[in-house]
Formats: C-alpha cells, sequence, structure tokens
C-alpha cells in the first residue's frame, strides 16, 4: 500500500466505518422486531406452546435436527413436519404414537432416543412444533419434505 | 533456559497446553458421529447423537476460547512492554473455567440432558438447549465471570503499558466477545424472536469480532516472523479488520432470510455477506506479502507455515464456502444441508483452530524454555501434522460438500410428493460419509503427529 496511505488513516476507516453499519444494523434490527409481530403469529402463542418450546430446549431436540434449517442435520427438519405427518386432522395421533415408539431398534438405522414425555408433554410439544409450522418463514421450506 | 521477555508471560502455557487436550477430545467425538451417519445405532445407546454434536461443538467453543485466552496473556505483556497485571488471576481464572468446562462436558455425558437442566435448575432461567449454546445457565454465569477477570487483568496491563494497535485490536475483539455473549442469557419464548437474536451470539462472534481476535494474532506473529515493520503490518490489520466489520455486521442479515423476517434482509444480507470473502483474501495477500518481505529468516519455519496456511484456509472455508450458499436465492435451497456442514468445518478449523496453532506454534518453544524455535527434526513432525490435518479438512469439506450437492438435488430441488424424503436421501449419500469419516481418521492422525511433534528431540550425535 502506498506511502500517501498512513495507519491513521487506515485506523479511522475501521472505527469509523464499524461504529457507521453497526447502528444501521441496530436501527433495521429495531425495525425488524418492530415488523415480526406481523409475521410471527405471536398471539398464537399460548402456554402450551411455550412449554412445548420449553420441552424442546430440555431435551436438546436441536442436537440432531434441524428447525427452520438451524441445528444438526442429522435428522429430519421439524419446522414443518407438522404439516407432513397429517397437519390438522392427523399430526397429533401421528406424532404421539412416533414418540412412544422409540427407539425404533432397526439395526444400522440412526436412531432416536426415547424421551419419557408423558401425554400432556407430548401434547404440548406437538403445540410447539403446529406452532412453529405455522411462522411466515418467506416460504422455506421448498417443499414438504423440509 | 528462560526465554519469555516477560515472566508472566508464562501464564498462557496451561491455556495452550489445556486447548490442545480440548481439541483431541473434539476430533474423538466428530469421530464418533462421522460414524453414526453411517451406522446408525453405533453407540445409540451410551452417546446418542445429539450428546456427541453438543460435545463436539462445546468442546471446540471451549478450546478456542483458551486458545484466544492463551494468546492474549501471551501477547499482551510484550505488546504492552510491561509485566501482566496480576498473572495469579490469570492461574485462578484458568482453573475455575477449566473446572467448569470439564463439569459441564461430564454433566452432558454422564446424565440425560433434561436432567442437566433440572439439576441446574433451567426453569429459573431457561438457556439451556439452544445450538451452540446448550451449556446450563450457571457455566454461561461463569464463562461472563471469568470473561471479566481476564478483560479486567488485560486492561489494567494495557493502561500501565504501552497501546499499541495489535493491543487494542485484540481487546475490541475480546470485549466484544464478551458483550455479545450477553445475548445468550435473552431466551424469549417466541421462537421468531429467540432465533433473531441467537445470531447476535453466533454470527457477530464468528464471521464479527473473532476476526478481530484472529487479525491482532496473525498480525503479531508476523511481526515476530518477518521483523517487517510494525507501521506497515498495523497498517494491514486495519484495513482487513475494517472490511471484516463492515462487511459482516450486516451480513447478519444472511441469517434472516427465513426468520418471519422482512424481505430486505434478502438484499441487504446477500449484499454485505458477499463481501465477507474479501477480509479473507487481503488477509492472504498481506500474509504472503509479508513473508516475502521478510526482515529475517525466523528459525521457526513451522510457525511460518501456520500462519500462511491459517489465511489460505480462512479465506476457502470462509471466504469461497460461505459466499457458495450466501445469496438469498442459492441459500432457499441450500438452507440447513451438508452445504452448510462443510463450510462450518473448513470455516472453523481455517480461521480458528489454525490461529490458535498458529500462536502456539510461535509460543510454546519460547514457554517451555527452549528459545526461538524448536529442533529441525521437531518441526518436520509438527508440519507433517499441519499438512495431514489441512489436507484431511479439504477433503472433509469436499465430501461434506458432495453431500450436500446430492441432498439439495434430491430432497430439496424437485417438488412436494416428488422429492425424496430426508431419510431417503441420506441413504443415498453414505459414500460421501463414508470417506468423510475415511478423512476424519486421516485427520486424527495428523492431530496425532502435530502433539508428538511436542517430545521430538535432536537425534543424540
Amino acid at each position: 500500500m502506498s506511502e500517501s496511505f498512513t495507519k491513521g488513516m487506515a485506523r479511522n476507516i475501521y472505527y469509523g466505518g464499524s461504529v457507521f453499519f453497526l447502528l444501521i444494523f441496530l436501527a433495521l434490527s429495531f425495525h425488524t422486531t418492530k415488523e415480526m409481530p406481523k409475521r410471527d403469529h405471536r398471539e398464537n402463542l399460548t402456554e402450551a406452546v411455550e412449554r412445548g418450546k420449553a420441552l424442546w430446549e430440555e431435551n436438546n431436540c436441536i442436537g440432531c435436527h434441524t428447525l427452520i434449517g438451524e441445528g444438526a442435520y442429522f435428522a429430519p427438519e421439524l419446522g414443518n413436519v407438522f404439516d407432513r405427518r397429517g397437519g390438522e386432522a392427523n399430526f397429533k395421533a401421528f406424532f404421539s404414537g412416533w414418540m412412544k415408539a422409540q427407539p425404533l431398534n432397526i439395526p444400522g438405522r440412526r436412531q432416536m432416543p426415547n424421551f419419557h414425555l408423558n401425554d400432556e408433554e407430548i401434547d404440548d410439544l406437538a403445540e410447539f412444533l403446529k406452532w412453529t409450522s405455522k411462522m411466515d418463514t418467506n416460504n422455506w421450506p421448498p417443499n414438504i419434505e423440509g | 533456559m528462560n526465554t519469555l521477555k516477560y515472566q508472566s508471560q508464562a501464564v498462557a502455557k496451561p491455556y495452550f497446553i489445556f486447548a490442545l487436550i480440548l481439541f483431541v477430545g473434539q476430533i474423538l467425538f466428530g469421530l464418533v458421529m462421522g460414524l453414526q451417519y453411517v451406522v446408525g445405532d453405533f453407540l445409540a445407546g451410551a452417546i446418542p447423537f445429539n450428546v456427541a454434536r453438543m460435545v463436539h461443538t462445546n468442546l471446540l467453543i471451549v478450546w478456542l476460547l483458551f486458545g484466544f485466552m492463551g494468546s492474549a496473556y501471551y501477547m499482551v505483556p510484550e505488546e504492552s512492554e510491561t509485566e501482566l497485571y496480576s498473572p495469579k488471576l490469570a492461574i485462578i481464572l484458568f482453573w475455575i473455567f477449566a473446572a467448569a468446562g470439564v463439569a459441564t462436558i461430564l454433566g452432558y455425558l454422564l446424565v440425560p440432558y433434561s436432567t442437566l437442566a433440572e439439576l441446574t435448575f433451567n426453569d429459573l432461567w431457561p438457556t439451556m438447549g439452544r445450538e451452540f449454546l446448550e451449556m446450563p445457565t450457571i457455566t454461561k454465569i461463569g464463562v461472563v465471570v471469568v470473561a471479566l477477570g481476564f478483560l479486567f487483568n488485560l486492561g489494567m496491563t494495557i493502561l500501565k503499558g504501552r497501546k499499541t494497535a495489535i493491543n487494542m485490536v485484540l481487546m475490541t475483539g475480546l470485549i466484544g466477545l464478551a458483550v455479545f455473549f450477553l445475548f445468550s442469557f435473552y431466551n424469549p419464548s417466541n421462537l421468531a424472536l429467540d432465533k433473531f437474536y441467537w445470531w447476535f451470539v453466533v454470527h457477530l462472534w464468528v464471521e464479527g469480532v473473532w476476526e478481530l481476535i484472529m487479525g491482532a494474532i496473525l498480525a503479531y506473529v508476523l511481526i515476530k516472523i518477518t521483523g517487517v515493520d510494525r507501521e506497515v503490518i498495523e497498517k494491514w490489520l486495519y484495513v482487513i479488520i475494517a472490511m471484516a466489520l463492515i462487511s459482516g455486521i450486516l451480513g447478519t442479515g444472511h441469517h434472516f432470510y427465513w426468520l418471519t423476517t422482512p424481505e430486505y434482509w434478502q438484499w441487504i444480507g446477500g449484499v454485505f455477506s458477499a463481501l465477507e470473502p474479501l477480509p479473507f483474501f487481503a488477509m492472504v495477500l498481506y500474509a504472503f506479502n509479508m513473508v516475502n518481505r521478510r526482515r529475517r529468516e525466523h528459525p521457526n519455519k513451522a510457525a511460518t507455515l501456520w500462519a500462511l496456511g491459517t489465511a489460505v484456509m480462512a479465506f476457502l472455508g470462509a471466504g469461497v464456502w460461505g459466499f457458495l450458499h450466501t445469496l438469498a436465492p442459492v441459500n432457499y435451497y441450500t438452507h440447513g444441508t451438508q452445504i452448510t456442514a462443510a463450510h462450518g468445518h473448513m470455516a472453523f478449523y481455517g480461521a480458528y483452530a489454525m490461529i490458535v496453532m498458529t500462536i502456539i506454534s510461535y509460543a510454546m518453544p519460547k514457554l517451555r524454555g527452549i528459545g526461538e524455535a524448536n529442533c529441525n527434526r521437531a518441526q518436520v513432525r509438527e508440519m507433517w501434522g499441519f499438512w495431514l490435518m489441512t489436507v484431511a479438512m479439504v477433503f472433509i469439506t469436499l465430501f461434506l460438500t458432495g453431500a450436500g450437492v446430492l441432498q439439495v438435488w434430491l430432497q430439496r430441488l424437485p417438488e412436494s410428493g416428488e422429492a425424496l424424503s430426508f431419510m431417503a436421501t441420506q441413504d443415498k449419500l453414505a459414500i460421501f460419509y463414508w470417506l468423510r469419516e475415511v478423512a476424519g481418521v486421516v485427520f486424527l492422525l495428523g492431530l496425532i503427529a502435530y502433539l508428538t511433534s511436542f517430545w521430538v528431540t535432536e537425534k543424540k550425535a
């Protein structure tokens, strides 16, 4: 780099540029959190959904699954599992049966542990997954397979 | 023989040693998971995949933090031209952090995660069970306490000494690391908000302030091994980290494409994150440029190799592999596939694992009283470690990329009804996962070569 471009100038670009873009980022983040109520349907966030989220976290589901694409890539996406596995009519029955059937013990197949949830907890978790499936995610994922 | 300029730099040694021990654990659990990808029920009862994964990623984060802390304790006294404010505090904090880290990992391994949550009163202040932030709330508080003591110690040292650009950049990076970690305590019941602020830790760490830490360490090592004028190196440092933050802060938007967030993030996140490779490219130019303009022949060739290697691999892993899937129309199909895993592996290895090994390579001979450099035989062994690990990581990345492309092709691109299910797709990817596991074993061999180099001595005549 040429001699006319000094260390002082570089330093000012660093401090000035970082602060400037950090402020823009904070402003946009503020705007985003104001916009999100229109898209995240928080009005439907019931206590059951809240309990379901706690169960989701306390059993480390994210350690195998993705949820809206984030998490581990070992097991299926669950952001839209509600729609994939029966929706309004059949999801809860499917989900309850599924949770109770674990571990499947099929030799060589990836194995989901049994988390020993009771019926009420399974219902809460189902409510959380249902709520999640109804978030406005700009049409992600591309298809039902997640 | 005493080869340290400031005696208090010695506190870095336990940090570096412990970091490498955790690194071994990280790789072993990585191999377990790699095998579980193809032999699904391997150790499924003893170490379920979610536990192995949590151990793998948390060990990575913690060993890098130990590495960063060791680097800071080593660099700051020399940069400030004064002894560390309190070596005793540094050692106390080492033991607190090490004990908390080991206890947490044992907690993951010995009891079910839900029991750990219960034992640590997660319901009082729920912060657990989110990717990378799985540690119990009490551990998180411990991390904050350690970070505060660490920053206080360094701050007091710098205040009484010389305030170089490297010191200032390192400090801003470390303060940023501590500040952004605080978002891990915010866990609203609204998943959308939870995810939005989760990125304030995850993205602003690895694509933000950690780059400052990396830049400062690289600049320090380059000054030492090339003897190039500090003014020149520090000017480059400022330019690089300016580019890193200017692109990286708004680049956070590439995580806000599918998150109940406004569409403008698809443009802002896309444009700015597309610029994120630039600072890494500048880092490659700068590292090679400085080494070519060297004014001395430093006897530590291995450290020079690590410094050049980290720049190149960070550019490839974080820069190129990040760019591959950063634009919204591409990310729509690749989000949450093995493409992400490929990028994550090479980026973390190239930028952060390698920068820590760069400073360890430079500092360890001095910390151990050997002198400027290890003997030639030890350096040759260390370079075997470098090449085996680095080439293995290139192949891990390529195989995961192959798996990711095929996964997108089978599972994401077709319409509903025609697309293959997740599990059916995974079966088709088995060959890539097997090859990745083989590359992982080679990586472990490289790590063993690297670690054994610490015991290699000159042949007796």
